[in-house]
């Protein structure tokens, strides 16, 4: 998909709305990485 | 490809020019990292040398945008006293600056520009001779608009043609643009409750479109308004500054300024005197903001590991806090059971010897007195004996 | 499930909440305010932005976002620094502290996005921002995002303590669950938006004049809603002791005087920090020269008058122990931190225009600012007599005080 920008405004709403979901992305996965992390550490945890 | 009144008029012929020669813009393969603006976009440059303060573009706006006539007519001339921002109801405003220093250069110039047989593009150099300057302010369509930057629902866009557009529709009415807009153009309706606009001017967009010229330019008696291609305009703009260089200060407003403008200024003074600022610097707002913008997904993106980080250590500590408290119990515990073994083989030892001791003395005792027993039966033995 | 309902219903029916309100002078000056505030109310929907303020097209923020949305939102950075101290940094003594926080921290923003529908033209697009047509190049639609997101966040670490007066125990087990996941969340947004905020005013360099305009303005913000939200706390706190002492147990009573000194330590470090910073502000841009001028002395007095003298405050505090000190320091701490958002967004903004084109707030839109504050004080009040936020709620005692070494992870 080729695309020209002829601004930088256009280009910044651009490439910010890629960024903006990939930090939502990030956001569900690194919780979800770290649990996968941990998964097999010993639960000595009170609850 | 400068285009005057009548020249565009005849030209055009009618035809939607405006999207013609756009259409062609597909061909240039413009590199994504550098931005140069839409290739062949339009914009009006502004000869303040030339403008009479004849009020009539302001006529011509309100009128192409149906806007309700002022209090005062627009041939009253007196509104000119006051400097004036473009309003709810006024998108462009001309406005007055009286010459104080500037006035010999004004006067030698005016005679330069008669002398000067050379007509650059069939324009006449005429200098108004009231001796005052008349400059005419709106919305400048930036290249890079500092207003669409700061909108947070793109209701501002900056058009192929080089209009910067204002969609009604989407506008929360948050007034950012208005904050950001370094020109100070927008305005709003703060007496409307419930169905507030920004207003500012549209370079007649619709007329364009229609292949018309915008309405100021269209009714611009003296050409102090030319309309065409923004490139052309510049190199227009230099040569006029090159052939008549006493009537022009050398710089062109908005060729860089915030990013660049698709309004570009020519002044025979020094663009301050004339109510334009000139500390805006080069840098457009979508670059100010850039930075900012960007340092955004990086906390993203480290935030939650640095603070995972620094929770799993303050945890960590935790653990071993708690394991080594359990450990000094536990030794506390396990030292004072050795000690407690040690205190009683002491005692039971103690206690043996003492038992020893006593076994021994009793023994003893009983010896003794078997011992004196004996002794003494054998006393009494050796007695009865003799 | 019909029988939790019923209990629900006793609950709400029982509790006092019908109880008759004492006509105190507070009281009555409070139903003053209110009642005021709804004919502003009126007038502001009915009469558009112009009958009430004195915004124009030059000075299109006025004290709404000056001091509702700038202030509101700094002051409410409570929440994420007491959460991030006790969970994240694991210092337990603050626990108690926490709740009191992020209570204070909802409201705070629920109030900023209540104070926003009268400020924006259109309040019913609010989401517009975040649902219909984002404008990602704008840092207004980053705050939007951030505060909206965050609001959320607070709104779940808040319902325990709803859930806990409510008896729900099964979903207040599941939210608590959520500790650590909510505050990480909650600083990765915070540490955004407040930042943004200072970021808002990057696009105008030629309004702001050059003292406070600098590259550095998110950070700026950042740091300053630290010390402000644990300024907040502290000042809250002395607050709520004056008034709610009754509703606060010993757990709490006991933790408190640490908390207020374990802050001030903390805030008049960080203070020293940011006036060190903004000292680099100076001299990267070379702005030395602009000191000497009426704006240089305003400034200083700024940065000496209100935060170098209630940072030296926070450290005679906090090295003699003494809680009243640190409470006194904590109020001009508050102070500065206004002074400074309003500096930026109304005060040192515009300076270059003529004083007859400069804003001056209507004694209306200053009337609408205290009805806000007044509407969160009135649920403050509310929420701390009914819910167990000043208190640990006697089912969960040994619960709360494990709930740094729950979390959903690790
Ligand atoms: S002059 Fe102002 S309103 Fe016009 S395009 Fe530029 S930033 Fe937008
Ligand atoms: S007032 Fe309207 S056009 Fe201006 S920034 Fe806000 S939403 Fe965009």
């Amino acid at each position: 998909m080729e695309h020209i920008f002829y601004t930088l405004q256009d280009f910044m709403v651009h490439t910010k709305g890629i960024t903006y979901l990939i930090m939502g992305g990030l956001l569900i996965a690194l919780p979800l990485f770290w649990l996968f992390l941990t998964g097999r550490d010993e639960k000595n945890k009170t609850f | 490809m400068t285009i005057t009144r009548r020249k565009f008029l005849g030209w055009i012929g009618g035809a939607a020019a405006g999207s013609a020669t756009l259409a062609g813009t597909v061909a240039h393969g413009a590199s994504n990292k550098e931005f140069k603006g839409y290739p062949g976009s339009f914009g009006v440059l502004h000869d303040i040398t030339k403008c009479i303060g004849c009020r009539k573009c302001e006529q011509a706006c309100s009128e192409v945008n149906a806007m309700p006539a002022p209090n005062k007519p627009f041939d009253d001339l007196s509104v000119l006293e006051k400097e004036r921002r473009t309003t709810v109801t006024t998108h462009t405003v001309v406005n007055k600056f009286d010459k104080r220093e500037f006035d010999k250069s004004a006067t030698s110039q005016s005679g330069n520009a008669e002398d000067s047989g050379d007509k650059l593009g069939g324009d006449k150099q005429v200098i108004n001779s009231s001796g005052s300057l008349f400059v005419k302010k709106q919305c400048n369509h930036c290249l890079e608009p500092a207003c669409a930057s700061a909108c947070f629902v793109n209701a501002f866009k900056k058009d192929r043609t080089g209009a910067v557009t204002y969609n009604e529709s989407l506008c929360v009415g948050c007034r950012y643009c208005m904050v950001a807009c370094p020109f100070n153009i927008p305005t709003y309706e703060y007496d409307e409750p419930l169905t507030p606009r920004v207003m500012k001017c549209t370079l007649c967009l619709p007329r364009i479109q229609e292949g018309k010229l915008p309405a100021c330019v269209e009714i611009c008696p003296k050409e102090a308004l030319v309309f065409g291609e923004r490139e052309e305009l510049i190199k227009q703009a230099r040569m006029r500054i090159q052939k008549y260089p006493d009537n022009y200060v050398d710089h062109i407003y908005g060729e860089h300024e915030m990013g660049g403008t698709s309004w570009l200024y020519l002044s025979p003074v020094p663009f301050n005197e004339v109510g334009m600022r000139e500390d805006l610097g080069k840098h457009s707002a979508p670059e100010l903001t850039a930075g900012a913008l960007s340092a955004v997904p990086i906390v993203v993106g480290l935030w939650p590991v640095l603070l995972t980080g620094i929770y799993a250590i303050s945890k960590r500590k935790d653990k071993i806090a708690q394991e080594e408290q359990k450990e000094a119990v536990a030794k506390v515990k396990e030292d004072a059971q050795e000690q407690m073994a040690l205190k009683l083989e002491e005692l039971k030892k103690k206690m043996n010897k003492e038992r020893e001791i006593a076994i021994k003395t009793e023994v003893k005792k009983a010896l003794d007195q078997a011992a004196k027993a004996s002794e003494a039966k054998a006393t009494k033995l050796s007695e009865e004996e003799q | 499930m019909t029988l939790q309902t019923i209990s629900i219903k006793s609950r709400l029916i029982n509790n006092p909440l019908i109880k008759k309100v004492e006509w105190t002078p507070v009281n009555i000056v409070t139903a003053i305010i209110l009642v005021m505030g709804f004919f502003l109310t009126i007038a502001r929907f009915f009469g558009g932005l112009g009958t009430v303020t004195n915004l124009d097209d030059n000075n299109p923020w006025g004290v709404w976002i000056g001091f509702d949305l700038l202030c509101g939102v700094a002051l409410a950075a409570g929440g994420y620094v007491t959460s991030s101290a006790c969970y994240i940094f694991g210092l337990k003594r603050f626990h108690s502290a926490v709740r009191p926080a992020i209570l204070t921290a909802f409201l705070g923003y629920a109030l900023v996005a209540f104070a926003l529908n009268y400020d924006v033209g259109r309040p019913w697009r609010l989401p517009y921002p975040v649902f219909y047509s984002p404008g990602t190049s704008s840092l207004l639609f980053e705050v939007g995002l951030c505060v909206f997101l965050y609001l959320n966040v607070l709104f779940i670490e808040f319902t325990p303590a709803a859930f806990e007066w409510l008896g729900l125990k099964k979903i207040r087990s599941f939210v608590v669950g959520l500790t650590m996941i909510l505050t990480i969340f909650g600083v990765v947004l915070s540490t955004l938006h407040q930042s943004s905020l200072g970021a808002l005013f990057l696009i105008a360099p030629s309004k702001l004049h050059p003292l406070w305009y600098s590259g550095y303005l998110p950070v700026y913000f950042f740091i300053s809603s630290m010390f402000a939200g644990m300024s907040m706390v502290i000042f809250e706190g002395s607050l709520a002791h004056k008034y709610l002492h009754h509703k606060m147990d010993d757990t709490h009573l006991s933790e408190s005087d640490g908390v207020v000194l374990g802050f001030s330590k903390a805030a008049s470090f960080v203070m020293m920090g940011y006036l060190g910073i903004k000292l680099i502000g100076l001299a990267i841009d070379n702005n030395w020269h602009h000191l000497f001028t009426g704006w240089g002395l305003w400034f200083l007095f700024e940065l000496i008058g209100f935060v170098a003298i209630p940072a030296f405050m926070y450290a005679v505090a906090a090295r003699d122990k003494n809680v009243k000190f640190a409470r006194i320091a904590s109020v001009f701490a508050v102070l500065g931190i206004i002074l400074n958002r309003l500096n930026i967004s109304l005060i040192a903004f515009n300076w270059h225009l003529p004083s007859s084109q400069r804003y001056f707030p209507s004694w209306m839109e200053i009337a609408t600012s205290v009805f806000i504050v007044t509407l969160g004080i009135v649920v403050y009040r509310f929420i701390t007599a009914y819910m167990p936020i000043l208190y640990e709620h006697s089912d969960y005692k040994h619960d709360n005080s494990n709930q740094n070494a729950n979390s959903h992870d690790d």
